[in-house]
C-alpha cells in the first residue's frame, strides 16, 4: 500500500496527532504556571517541580513502583520463558494451555483486580506490598510467553538435534543454544512486564491496602480531589521519562526484529 | 521418564500461575456470586441482576460502550488508511502510539483542566460565539475522553491489516474497471476485517469496565458495568453482588471474543 498522500491527508493525520499531543502539552505547559490552576497562565515558575521533588512521600511511593515493576517483570519474565518453553514442546493440550495463558490479557482490569481481591483475602495475605508484588507478577506471566513463543517457534528444531548428536547436555542444550536464540525475545517480554506494571492501575487499587500505594494510585487519588499543578509537574517527569523508554523500546524492537504492539492496559 | 520429569520441572512455577491466577480467581467470583452481603448462600444477586436498576445499567453501558467503539472506528480506520499511505510510515505510527504509553490517569485528568469552567474547550466556545457550557461531569465529555483514550489502540491493529494488505490486489481491481469506492468495499475493507475486529474487541470490553475515567470526567453521571464492581467491591463491601456483575462481564467478554474471534492483542 505503498502510495502518495495528498496535502488533504496530511492535514487530517496531523489534526489526529494534535489531537492526540495537545492534551499532554496543556498538562505540560500549565505545570509552569503560578497561578495554581489550568485556566490562565499567570507567570512562569518552578515552584511545583520543586514541591515535588522536596515531598518525600511522593518519592517513597515512586521508589516502591520501581520496585515493584522491576522484581515483578523479573519473577515474571523467568517464570513465562520456562512456561514458554514448556509449552512449545506440547503437543496436545497445547491450544488448551494457550487459551488460558490468554485469560489474563483480555481480562477486563476490574475482573482481575476484584477476583485477585477475593484470592488475597482467602489466602490470608495481607494486601499491601506482597499482594501487589503477586498480581503483577501474575498479569505480566502471558504477555511474557506471548513474546517468547514466537522466537522458539522460529528456532530450527535441527539446531537443538545437532546439538545433542555432538553430545550437550540437556543444560547445556537450553544455556548454549536454547537461551542464546530467544533472548530477544526473553527482553522484549521483560520490557512489556515492565511497562505493564508501571502502567497499571485498576488492577493494584483494589488489592492495594491502606499503607501501601503506587504512582498510578497516588495520581488517581490526587486527581479525584481536583486540580493540583503538583500532578502537571509529575506528569511532565513521566512524560520525559515515557519518551525515553519509548526508545529504548524502539531500539529493542528494531533489533530483535519483533512485531511489537504499543500495548497497554 | 526422566527427560519428562525435567520437562515438567521447570513448567512448574507456570502450571502454579495457571491454577492460581487464571483458574483459581475465576471460580472464586463465580463462588462469590452466590452469597449475599450476610455472607448467606443464595440467588439473591441474580434476581437482583434482573431487575430494572441493573438491567438499565447493563444496557446503558453496552450503549456506551457501542458508541465508543464505533466513534474510535470512523477515527481510527482513515487514519490508519493514511498512514499507510505515507512516506514513513513507522515513524508517524509511532508517534500515533507515544501517547497511549502515557499514564491513562494523566490523560483523563488533563481532560479534568480542559473541559473545566474556564478551560481550554470553553475558552474555544466562547470565541466561536457559542458561550460556555457545563462540560465536565457530562456523557459528552465521558465518550470524549474514551474515544480520544483508545484511538491508538484501534488505529495499531487496523494499520497492521492496511499494511499487510497486498498492492497487487488493488491494481487487479483497479485494472478490471473498478471504482476506488467498489474496491474500497469490496477489496480493502473485507480484507482488513479481522484488523478492525480486533481493534473493535481490544476497545469495547474496556469501554464495558474501566471505571476511573467514569469517576474522574463523568462524576456520577455514567455508570458502567466495571464502576458497579468497583462500587460494589470497594465502597459498600458487597461482593457477592460485586461477584454477579463480574461474572456477567466475563460471559460478556467471552461472547465478544467468540464474535470478534480470538485474537492476541496487537496482532
Amino acid at each position: 500500500m505503498q502510495g502518495k498522500a495528498s496535502p488533504a491527508a496530511k492535514i487530517f493525520l496531523m489534526t489526529i496527532i494534535f489531537i492526540l499531543y495537545a492534551p499532554i502539552f496543556y498538562l505540560v505547559f500549565y505545570s509552569f504556571n503560578s497561578g495554581g490552576s489550568m485556566s490562565g497562565f499567570e507567570g512562569f515558575t518552578l515552584d511545583w517541580y520543586r514541591e515535588l521533588l522536596g515531598d518525600t512521600r511522593l518519592l517513597i511511593i515512586v521508589l516502591n513502583t520501581l520496585v515493584i515493576a522491576l522484581l515483578s517483570a523479573l519473577f515474571a519474565t523467568m517464570i513465562g520463558t520456562f512456561g514458554a518453553i514448556g509449552i512449545h514442546a506440547l503437543k496436545r493440550s497445547k491450544n488448551s494451555i494457550l487459551g488460558l495463558n490468554s485469560v489474563l490479557i483480555v481480562s477486563p482490569d476490574v475482573i482481575i483486580g476484584a477476583s485477585f481481591l477475593i484470592l488475597f483475602t482467602i489466602a490470608g495475605i495481607r494486601l499491601g506490598f506482597y499482594s501487589v508484588l503477586l498480581s503483577h507478577i501474575a498479569f505480566s506471566i502471558p504477555i511474557v510467553v506471548l513474546m517468547v513463543l514466537p522466537k522458539l517457534a522460529e528456532m530450527n528444531p535441527s539446531l537443538i538435534d545437532a546439538a545433542k548428536d555432538l553430545g550437550a547436555s540437556r543444560w547445556h542444550v537450553f544455556t548454549k543454544v536454547i537461551f542464546p536464540y530467544i533472548t530477544p525475545g526473553i527482553f522484549a517480554g521483560f520490557f512489556m512486564a515492565l511497562t505493564y506494571s508501571l502502567d497499571d492501575f485498576a488492577v493494584t487499587f483494589f488489592v492495594t491496602g491502606n499503607g501501601f500505594s503506587t504512582l498510578s494510585v497516588e495520581i488517581y487519588s490526587m486527581a479525584r480531589q481536583g486540580i493540583s499543578l503538583h500532578i502537571n509537574a509529575l506528569s511532565t517527569i513521566l512524560f520525559l521519562f515515557t519518551i525515553l523508554l519509548v526508545g529504548i523500546y524502539y531500539v529493542i524492537s528494531q533489533r530483535s526484529g519483533l512485531k511489537l504492539g504499543g500495548f497497554r492496559r | 521418564m526422566g527427560n519428562k520429569f525435567m520437562r515438567n520441572v521447570y513448567m512448574v512455577p507456570y502450571m502454579v500461575w495457571v491454577l492460581l491466577f487464571v483458574i483459581a480467581p475465576i471460580l472464586l467470583v463465580l463462588y462469590y456470586s452466590f452469597f449475599d452481603i450476610h455472607g448467606n448462600f443464595s440467588f439473591i444477586n441474580y434476581e437482583r441482576f434482573f431487575t430494572p436498576v441493573y438491567l438499565k445499567l447493563t444496557l446503558s453501558s453496552f450503549w456506551y460502550a457501542f458508541l465508543i467503539t464505533f466513534i474510535s472506528l470512523l477515527v481510527a480506520y482513515p487514519t490508519a488508511y493514511l498512514l499507510t499511505k505515507t512516506k514513513h510510515k513507522r515513524l508517524w505510527l509511532l508517534l500515533i502510539i507515544v501517547p497511549s504509553w502515557v499514564n491513562l490517569l494523566l490523560k483523563a485528568y488533563a481532560f479534568i483542566g480542559i473541559f473545566g469552567a474556564y478551560g481550554a474547550a470553553n475558552n474555544f466556545l466562547e470565541w466561536i460565539g457559542i458561550g460556555s457550557r457545563q462540560l465536565l461531569f457530562t456523557d459528552f465529555s465521558f465518550v470524549f475522553v474514551t474515544v480520544y483514550i483508545f484511538i491508538p489502540f484501534m488505529i495499531l491493529p487496523i494499520f497492521n491489516a492496511l499494511n499487510s494488505l497486498n498492492p497487487a490486489l488493488l491494481d487487479a481491481a483497479n485494472d478490471l474497471g473498478a471504482s476506488k469506492s467498489t474496491t474500497f468495499r469490496r477489496v480493502i475493507f473485507p480484507l482488513t476485517l479481522d484488523g478492525v475486529k480486533t481493534g473493535c474487541q481490544v476497545v469495547f470490553i474496556p469501554a464495558l469496565s474501566l471505571f476511573m475515567i467514569t469517576r474522574l470526567i463523568a462524576g456520577n453521571r455514567v455508570i458502567t458495568l466495571g464502576t458497579a464492581i468497583e462500587q460494589h467491591f470497594l465502597v459498600t463491601q458487597d461482593w457477592g453482588m460485586g461477584s454477579t456483575i463480574a461474572v456477567f462481564l466475563i460471559l460478556i467478554m467471552f461472547l465478544i471474543i467468540w464474535l470478534t474471534g480470538f485474537r492476541k492483542r496487537g496482532a
